[in-house]
C-alpha cells in the first residue's frame, strides 16, 4: 500500500504569496535608498522595529529553510571549519556555513541574489545566547550595529523587576535605531503594531487550539509550516488576515469531520525542536500509523498573552520573559502538564536535540517526571533541528512505531 | 558466535507437527528465524550474518529453519517480520518492531513484571513490562556503538582476537579493575592500545570490553525487578551476564536462545493473528 499523504491545506497558496512578498520585501529594504532592514530574533522586539519603519527579517526562518531544503547539513562544516563547534546550534552553523558558500534557498524559491544584509542586528537573549553569537558574526562581517536585549532565564513567576529591567532595555534601544532608521518613534504608531501584533497572537492561538477537537484538523507538522507568519510577520495586518483565512478553512474542517489524520486512533504532545529535514517523513509515518501530533512547545511559543498596546514596552518585556523557553523547569512542568490535558495527548514525544539544549527539556529528568504525574507514556529520541549527522532515521522510525504500538496495547 | 548456514543446529522440540508460525527479525548484524508449532512450541530456528543482501538473509534462515525440521513452506500459516530489515522480508503478513518483540518473547518465558534488556548488534534497548505483560516504556541507546555488540567487535578487532573467543579470554582475566572509560569507540580502542603499551594483558582488556558493555547497558535505562536479557550477545557472552549480576546483585534471567528471543516474540504473534495458509 503506497504511503498516505498529508492532506493539503488550501490557505497555504496565500501562505507561499505573502512569504514570497515578505522575502522580496527584505531584499528590497536592504538595497533600496530611505528603506532600512533590520534582522531580528523569533522572539525578539519586532514590533519596536516594526514601529520605527524597518522592515524585519528573521534568520531563525532561514535558518529553518536551510533544514528543510536538506541543505543545512552541507553547509554546517563550513562553519564549523572557521570555529563554530558541531555541538552548537545548528541554526547558526547553517546559517554561517550557507553564507560562506554564497548559498541560500531564497535563490531558488523567490529569485533573490543573496540573504538580504541588514542595517542593523536586533538580538533577545530570552531564548539562548546562540543567537547574539550568530547576530555577532555578521556584525563583523558587514560592520554593521548589533542591538540587542540580555534576559533573564530560568525564570519562575516574571516579576516586576524582571518587567522593568527588558523594558528598561527595550527603551535604552531607540536612540541608536532612531538614529539608524533616520526617524524618530512614533508612541502611537508602536501602539497600532502592538495591537496588531496581539491581535496575530490571538489568531494564532486559536489556530492552534483548533486541535483540541478529536479528530484534530490540524498536526504539528502542519503547524510548523504554518506558524511562518505569526514568527515573521507578527504585528502585520497580513499576518492576521492569513490566519482568519486558516482558521476559516480549520473550522470548516471540524464542521466537515475532517480529520488531519484519517482513522485518528492517538494523540500525542511534541517537545522540543522540529527536524526540519524530516518534516515530511515524520508526517507521513505518523498517518500510517493512524497518529496525531496534536500539539507542541515549539508552535505555541509564538503566542504573546501580555501584548497591550495601553503599555507598548512593558507589555512587550513582559511578553518576551512570559516565553515558556525563559521559564523554569517547575513552570514548564505545568505547561506541559496543561497542555497535555487540554489537547488529551495521550503521551509525549521528547526531542533532544543534540546542538539546541534550549528546546530540549528531556535532560533533568522532566519526562519521567510528566509521565508519573500525568499517568501517561513518553517516548524521547535523540537528534537534531538541522544538522542529519546526529539523526539516524531507522532509530528514530522504530523509535515511533514502538511507543505507537505500546499506546495500542496499554 | 552464529552458525554459517552449515550443518544446522537441532531444536529442542523437534519434530513439529502440521502448521507453523513463523517470526523472522533482521537485524543490523544477525537475522534469525523462529518457527512455532500450533501450540506455542518452539520447533525450529536458525540465525545467520544479516550481511549486505536483507531479503536473501530473511529467505534463507526460514528456508533452513524449515529444513532443519523438514516441514515444507507451504505448512506456514503467517509470517511476522520485524528488526532493522522489517520491512523487507518477503512474504510477511505484519511487521512489528523490535522493541515490541523483545518484549513479547521475553515475556513468554518470563510472565510478570520484568524489564528487558536487549544488547543488539548495533543497539540497545530497555523495556519495562507490567505484570500483565503491558508495555510501560523503553529507551534505546544513543546513536553510538557504546553498550552494542559493535563495541565488542572493535575492541576484539583491537585485541587481534575473534569475537568469538572474546568471552573465553575474558574469563581468565585476572586482574578485573582495569576499565575503559570512553563512551566512544574510537576513543575506546585508543585506551585499549595505551593500555596494551603500559603492560595490561588480553584477558584484562577483554574483561574490560564487557564491562564496559555492562555499564553502558545500565546507563541507558532505569532496570526494575527482574532483568530478562536478549540478544546475540547475551547468549554468547556469558561474561557479561556474569558482570551484570555483580552491577545489580541479581543475576539476571536469560531465555534459552536469547538471540532468537525477537524472531520468537514476532512468531508469537504470528500465532496470535491467525490466518490461513
Ligand atoms: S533556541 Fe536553540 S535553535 Fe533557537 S537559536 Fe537558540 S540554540 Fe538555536
Amino acid at each position: 500500500m503506497p504511503d498516505a499523504k498529508p492532506k493539503p491545506i488550501e490557505t497555504a497558496k496565500m501562505m507561499k504569496r505573502i512569504m514570497a512578498d515578505h522575502f522580496r520585501e527584505a531584499d528590497a529594504a536592504s538595497r533600496e535608498a530611505g528603506k532600512k532592514l533590520a534582522w531580528c530574533t523569533s522572539v525578539g522586539p519586532a514590533e519596536l522595529l516594526h514601529a520605527m519603519g524597518f522592515t524585519v527579517y528573521f534568520p531563525e526562518n532561514h535558518a529553518a529553510m536551510l533544514g528543510a531544503t536538506r541543505t543545512a547539513t552541507d553547509h554546517i562544516p563550513k562553519a564549523n571549519a572557521i570555529g563554530y563547534s558541531p555541538d552548537i546550534c545548528s541554526y547558526l552553523t547553517a546559517d554561517v556555513g550557507a553564507h560562506l558558500a554564497g548559498k541560500t534557498p531564497l535563490q531558488d524559491a523567490y529569485g533573490l541574489t543573496g540573504i538580504p544584509k541588514p542595517h542593523v542586528l536586533v538580538y533577545n537573549t530570552n531564548q539562548c545566547r546562540d543567537v547574539k553569537d550568530w547576530f555577532a558574526f555578521y556584525a563583523r562581517k558587514w560592520n554593521v550595529p548589533l542591538v540587542g536585549v540580555e534576559s533573564f532565564r530560568g525564570v519562575g513567576d516574571v516579576t516586576k523587576e524582571h518587567v522593568d529591567s527588558i523594558a528598561g532595555q527595550l527603551r535604552a534601544m531607540v536612540p541608536e535605531l532612531e538614529r539608524i532608521a533616520g526617524r524618530k518613534l512614533d508612541l502611537d504608531r508602536f501602539r497600532e503594531v502592538v495591537k496588531e501584533s496581539r491581535e496575530t497572537s490571538r489568531l494564532w492561538r486559536e489556530t492552534l487550539e483548533t486541535a483540541a477537537h478529536k479528530p484534530s484538523p490540524l498536526t504539528f507538522f502542519d503547524g510548523t509550516i504554518h506558524m511562518g507568519p505569526a514568527v515573521v510577520l507578527r504585528g502585520l495586518p497580513v499576518a492576521n488576515e492569513y490566519y482568519r483565512a486558516l482558521l476559516q478553512e480549520l473550522r470548516g474542517r471540524i464542521d466537515g469531520k475532517v480529520a488531519a489524520v484519517d482513522g485518528e486512533r492517538h494523540r500525542l504532545y511534541w517537545d522540543g525542536m522540529p527536524v526540519w529535514g524530516r518534516l515530511r517523513e515524520m508526517a507521513v509515518q505518523f498517518l500510517g500509523l493512524k497518529t496525531c501530533v496534536v500539539a507542541s512547545t515549539y508552535c505555541s511559543s509564538w503566542i504573546f498573552d501580555a501584548l497591550d498596546p495601553a503599555e507598548p514596552f512593558e507589555s512587550m518585556a513582559r511578553a518576551y520573559t512570559e516565553l515558556f523557553i525563559v521559564r523554569d523547569d517547575q513552570y514548564k512542568e505545568r505547561y506541559i502538564r496543561r497542555m497535555c490535558e487540554q489537547f488529551s495527548a495521550d503521551g509525549i514525544i521528547w526531542h533532544d536535540a543534540k546542538t539546541c539544549p534550549n528546546n530540549s527539556n528531556n535532560r533533568y529528568g522532566m519526562p519521567e517526571r510528566l509521565s508519573q504525574a500525568l499517568g501517561r507514556p513518553f517516548v524521547a529520541f535523540n537528534g537534531d533541528l538541522n544538522d542529519l549527522r546526529c539523526y539516524s532515521d531507522e532509530q528514530v522510525k522504530t523509535q515511533f512505531e514502538a511507543f505507537v504500538e505500546q499506546l495500542a496495547g496499554g | 558466535m552464529m552458525s554459517e548456514d552449515t550443518a544446522p543446529p537441532r531444536s529442542p522440540e523437534a519434530p513439529p507437527a502440521g502448521r507453523l508460525y513463523a517470526g523472522i527479525d533482521v537485524g543490523s548484524a544477525a537475522t534469525k528465524a523462529v518457527l512455532l508449532s500450533e501450540d506455542g512450541r518452539l520447533v525450529g530456528h536458525h540465525v545467520r550474518r544479516s550481511g549486505a543482501d536483507l531479503v536473501a538473509a530473511a529467505e534463507t534462515v526460514l528456508d533452513l529453519a524449515l529444513a532443519e525440521i523438514g516441514a515444507p513452506r507451504s505448512s506456514i500459516v503467517r509470517i511476522v517480520s520485524t528488526g532493522f530489515g522489517r520491512t523487507v522480508v518477503p512474504g510477511a503478513q505484519q511487521t512489528r518492531t523490535e522493541i515490541a518483540c523483545h518484549a513479547r518473547g521475553a515475556y513468554h518465558h518470563f510472565p510478570m513484571a520484568i524489564t528487558v534488556i536487549d544488547v543488539g548488534g548495533q543497539d540497545n534497548k530497555v523495556i519495562r513490562l507490567a505484570a500483565d505483560g503491558r508495555q510501560l516504556g523503553f529507551r534505546m541507546n544513543r546513536k553510538c556503538a557504546a553498550g552494542t555488540g559493535a563495541f565488542l567487535e572493535e575492541i576484539a578487532h583491537r585485541l587481534d582476537v575473534g569475537l568469538g573467543e572474546l568471552d573465553l579470554l575474558a574469563r581468565q582475566a585476572e586482574n578485573r579493575s582495569i576499565r575503559i572509560g570512553s563512551y566512544c569507540t574510537v576513543f575506546a580502542a585508543t585506551e585499549v592500545l595505551s593500555r596494551i603499551r603500559a603492560g595490561a594483558g588480553l584477558p584484562e582488556l577483554a574483561y574490560a570490553a564487557f564491562e564496559s558493555v555492562a555499564q553502558r547497558v545500565l546507563e541507558t535505562g532505569h532496570a526494575e525487578g527482574p532483568i530478562v536479557l536478549t540478544g546475540g550477545v547475551a547468549e554468547h557472552s556469558p561474561m557479561l551476564v556474569e558482570i551484570l549480576d555483580q552491577k545489580l546483585g541479581t543475576p539476571p534471567l536469560v531465555p534459552p536462545f536469547a538471540q532468537c528471543c525477537g524472531a520468537l516474540g514476532a512468531a508469537l504473534f504470528a500465532r496470535d493473528g491467525g490466518g490461513t495458509p
